[in-house]
Formats: structure tokens, sequence, C-alpha cells
């Protein structure tokens, strides 16, 4: 079951005019957001199919560019959040891509600054309701059916068990998860699928551990 | 858990319990929040919703100049006396149409399922709420009863445009809607299901062709009309009337459809209202050029 929420469908409230074209992107640029955990510099964004052809009427760009800057779906900055950009120095560039996306509501966002990039693909399915199915280049292979968090971490023993034990003492069940790495002892991701909804101080208290660098929810 | 409507008014039927108190004990169960918690969270959605409205029948106009003013114009009319339709059908139609004029201006709204059909379920709400005189924990319901059919709809079709046409979003919104008429009236949780089904059927094939991309033409109109079929169909629900193909069939159905719906129709602004003559006009008045 992709909604799993009442409030999947009664909901979100937000800006209009569009829960996929406007509230969706906005929470694909705010997970980009929470995943770089900071402003970006830079920010280029990639529109593919019902996003290329109608983001001006839908304010598509103004809402990722919004999600960026960590707005919610109902803060009204959104609508001038492109301006917002160019005063804080900060350069913005859409690309209207041609391809036939995998979903009709594709965007992709890399953003980064002088210490680091970040590019994430982000599908918006309806009604507000989002998902992400690729971070830097790893493919996210989530069922979209269950609650999902993205652990980035130090690639060292020990991490996995103690992300596990967190998650055990909440009585959250591990449904699915995938660990990835680029090098051995370096960057490596945690894509975590679970039964139950994860509540944010969990958030908080899996930052805090050893060796985690980012823990950010992108469905639930 | 229920995953259809089969098994959703099976589950009430059993427990002799209405739709809503169906949603809400699975709210609790799926998200581990306390009843008061989720009844508290919808409550700031009516609230949101009862805003939008408020706003948009005083008058609001879109940043294009497309949209606008209609349910002004329609609350005047009224107050005139004169109408063939029922009082009920054309104050929800006013208080859909304010909705989706708030929407199209970036105003603050619900989406309900979505905000392109944002204005149909608290339209007919409000419309309600002055012929009803409901309680606000029937306010409340009325909203968890509409996403109780919202949710077998998202999960088992689509409610989004660019997937599945306007079927998929006034449609859906305007047979939850339906659905949660006949619980408000006193109905059965299986005539909320045929209410459901009669909306939804006569929705079906509905394309998305918003001219220039902008939720506003034909949407904002489709909203009215959504709530109007909404009406209707819980009226013929009550009357004692059943849709010959089953909820859920009529659910799949639409999905198909959406599926074997040309991409010019499902919201790129490229076919339908949006490709006409005076659509392609409109687009490059707005934008300086036609998008395609």
């Amino acid at each position: 079951m992709k909604y799993r929420s009442v409030f999947d469908i009664i909901g979100p409230i937000m800006i209009g005019p569009s829960s996929s074209h406007t509230a969706g992107a906005a929470r694909i640029g705010r997970v980009a957001r929470s995943l770089f955990s900071r402003e970006p510099k830079w920010v280029k964004i990639s529109l593919y199919g019902s996003f290329a052809q109608t983001y001006r009427g839908h304010g598509t760009d103004v809402a990722i560019v919004g999600g960026l800057f960590d707005f919610d779906t109902f803060d009204k900055r959104i609508i001038d959040s492109i301006t917002i950009a160019q005063q804080k120095g900060i350069v913005v560039q859409f690309l209207i891509e041609e391809a036939i996306p995998y979903h009709p509501n594709t965007a992709r966002v890399r953003i980064g600054d002088e210490n680091g990039e970040l590019e994430l693909v982000g599908i918006s399915i309806g009604g507000g309701k989002i998902e992400v199915i690729e971070v830097d280049g790893f493919a996210l292979r989530l069922s979209g059916n269950h609650p999902a968090i993205l652990v980035f971490h130090h690639d060292k023993y020990g991490t996995i068990a103690s992300v596990s034990n967190v998650l055990s003492k909440y009585l959250i069940n591990i449904g699915h998860m995938e660990v990835a790495r680029k090098e051995v002892g370096k960057q490596a991701l945690m894509t975590i699928e679970v039964d139950q909804m994860i509540d944010p101080s969990i958030i908080k208290e899996l930052e805090k551990l050893d060796n985690i660098s980012k823990v950010t929810k992108i469905a639930d | 858990m229920f995953r259809t409507v089969a098994e959703l008014v099976e589950q009430a039927n059993q427990e002799i319990k209405k739709i809503s108190d169906i949603m809400i004990d699975q709210e609790v169960e799926v998200t581990g929040r306390s009843r008061n918690d989720i009844l508290s969270m919808m409550e700031q959605n009516l609230i949101v919703m009862e805003k939008a409205v408020e706003r948009g029948i005083n008058g609001v106009q879109s940043h294009s100049g497309l949209t606008g003013g209609d349910a002004v114009l329609m609350q005047k009319y009224l107050q005139k006396g004169q109408f063939l339709a029922g009082d009920t059908i054309l104050d929800a139609v006013s208080k859909a149409m304010a909705t989706n004029e708030v929407n199209a201006a970036m105003g603050i709204i619900c989406a309900t399922p979505t905000a392109g059909s944002a204005g149909v379920v608290p339209g007919t709400l409000f419309a309600l709420k002055n012929k009803l005189n409901p309680t606000r924990e029937q306010m409340l319901a009325y909203l968890f009863t509409a996403g109780a059919f919202g949710y077998v709809i998202a999960n088992n079709a689509s409610i989004s445009g660019a997937a599945g046409g306007c079927q998929a979003e006034v449609g859906s919104a305007a047979g939850m809607a339906a659905a949660a008429i006949v619980e408000m009236r006193g109905g059965t949780p299986n005539q909320c299901a045929e209410a459901m089904a009669i909306t939804l059927k006569n929705m079906l094939g509905l394309v998305c062709d918003p001219v220039a991309g902008l939720v506003e033409v034909p949407c904002v109109k489709r909203n009215a009309m959504g709530a109007a079929n909404a009406i209707v169909a819980s009226d013929m629900a009550l009357a004692g009337i059943k849709s010959k193909i089953p909820c859920d069939e009529v659910i799949d159905a639409m999905f198909k459809i959406g599926q074997s719906m040309p991409t010019a129709l499902k919201e790129t602004g490229q076919g339908g209202l949006a490709a006409t003559p005076t659509g392609r006009k409109l687009e490059a008045k707005i934008f300086g050029k036609p998008i395609k």
C-alpha cells in the first residue's frame, strides 16, 4: 500500500495549485535539502514528463527551490523562492528534458557548494506523495509500500548493528534493508524499509550514534 | 486493514461501525497515534478548508486572470432565490469553486485528495453544514469517510492527473464526497459504496487537459460539477438505487482507462481543451508563447 495514512488522502495543507506538481515538488526539494543538511550554493534541476510540460503553470520550479530552503508545503515563501535564491547569490538552473521518464512527474535535483555535491531523483506520485528513486548514483530499490529511512554512515564494523538496535528498542521491524558503499572504509548508505512509522525523535537518536553522518526519512 | 471497498464495507458491517470509525481505527493501528491526536490533526485540515471556502466566496483572482469570482456570482444568484437546481447543490457548487479559485491563486488549501480536486469534498461539506447542521465531530467524520474511500482508490488505482487523467482527481474526489454525504445523512456503509460507485462511473474517461498547464480552466468548473454529481449520487443511493458494477470494479476500470489514455490528455497541456484555438490563445497571452 503506497498510501498508508488517511492524511495522505485528506492533506497535505499546502499552497496551490497542484499537489503533485507543487506540494510534491517542494517535498522532493526538501528531501534533497535534508540529505545535504545545508543551503547549497548552486542548484541544477532537470524536469521530465508532465513536470517538463507544465512546470510554469504549476509553480514546480519555485516549489523545488522552496523545498531546498526547507520550506514546507504550506509556506507562502515558496512563491518567491527563486527571487530569494537570487538575493542570496545562489545560482539556479533549470533543464527541460525530452527523455521519457519512468514516471510522468520526475525531477533530478543536483545541488552543491565548495564542500560537496548531492544528486537525487524524485517522483511525485499524486496527492503530494513522493518517492525518492536515486541518491548520489545509488538506485534505491524501495517498494514504496513501507516507511523508509536513509542512513549515511562511515563504513565501519558495528554501525549496522547499532542502527538496528535502536530500531528494535522502539519495536520497529525492518522489512527490507540494503547497504552500499563506494569504497571500503568510506561513505556508505543504508536503505531501510520498516513496518512501522518512524517518529522524528528516533531519527535524532539514530543521528547521535557513532559513525552516522545523516539520517533522513524518505517515505512515511 | 482494508484494501478494497468490499473489505471496508464488510469490516464496518461486522463491527457495526461507521466507515469513518473504521478509518480512524486503522489510522491508530498504522501510525500508533492516539485517536485524539488523529482527530485534532483532521481538525487542522478542516480549519484550512473552512478558511479557503470563506476566502473564495468573498472573491479571489488568480495571477493569470483566468479564474476567480465565479463562487461569488453563484452566491449572489442563490440569494435571488430563482434557481432550478436545489439550494444545497448550488451552495456546494459555489463553495467547491471557491476552494479551487483560492488554489489557483496559490492560496492555502487542503488537498482532498489532490489540490486540483480540492474543492469537491469541502464544497459539499460546507453546503451540508448549512442544510443539516452537523456537529464538529460529524464534520470530521465526513473527512474520515471521504479519506477511507480515497485511500482505496489511491492504492488500487491512482489519484494523479498525470497518471490517470481528471477521472483520477475530480472523479475520485466526487466519489469520496458522495460516500461521505451518505454517511452524514444516516445511510449504511453499503449505500456509501453504492454512491461512490455511481459517482465514479459518471466521471470515467474524464481527461486532464488544463489550459496553459494551469490548474484553472477547466479545473475550477470540474470541481463544481463533481460536487453536484456527488450530491445527486448520494440521493440515488439513499433511494435504494444500486450500481450493477461493484465499486471495486469501477475503481479498477478507472485505473485501466487511465493507463490507456494518451499522454496528451494527462496533464501535459497538449490536448483537449488546452489545444483548442482559445486555449492556445490564452496560453500565448499568459506565457508569451505556447508550451509546444
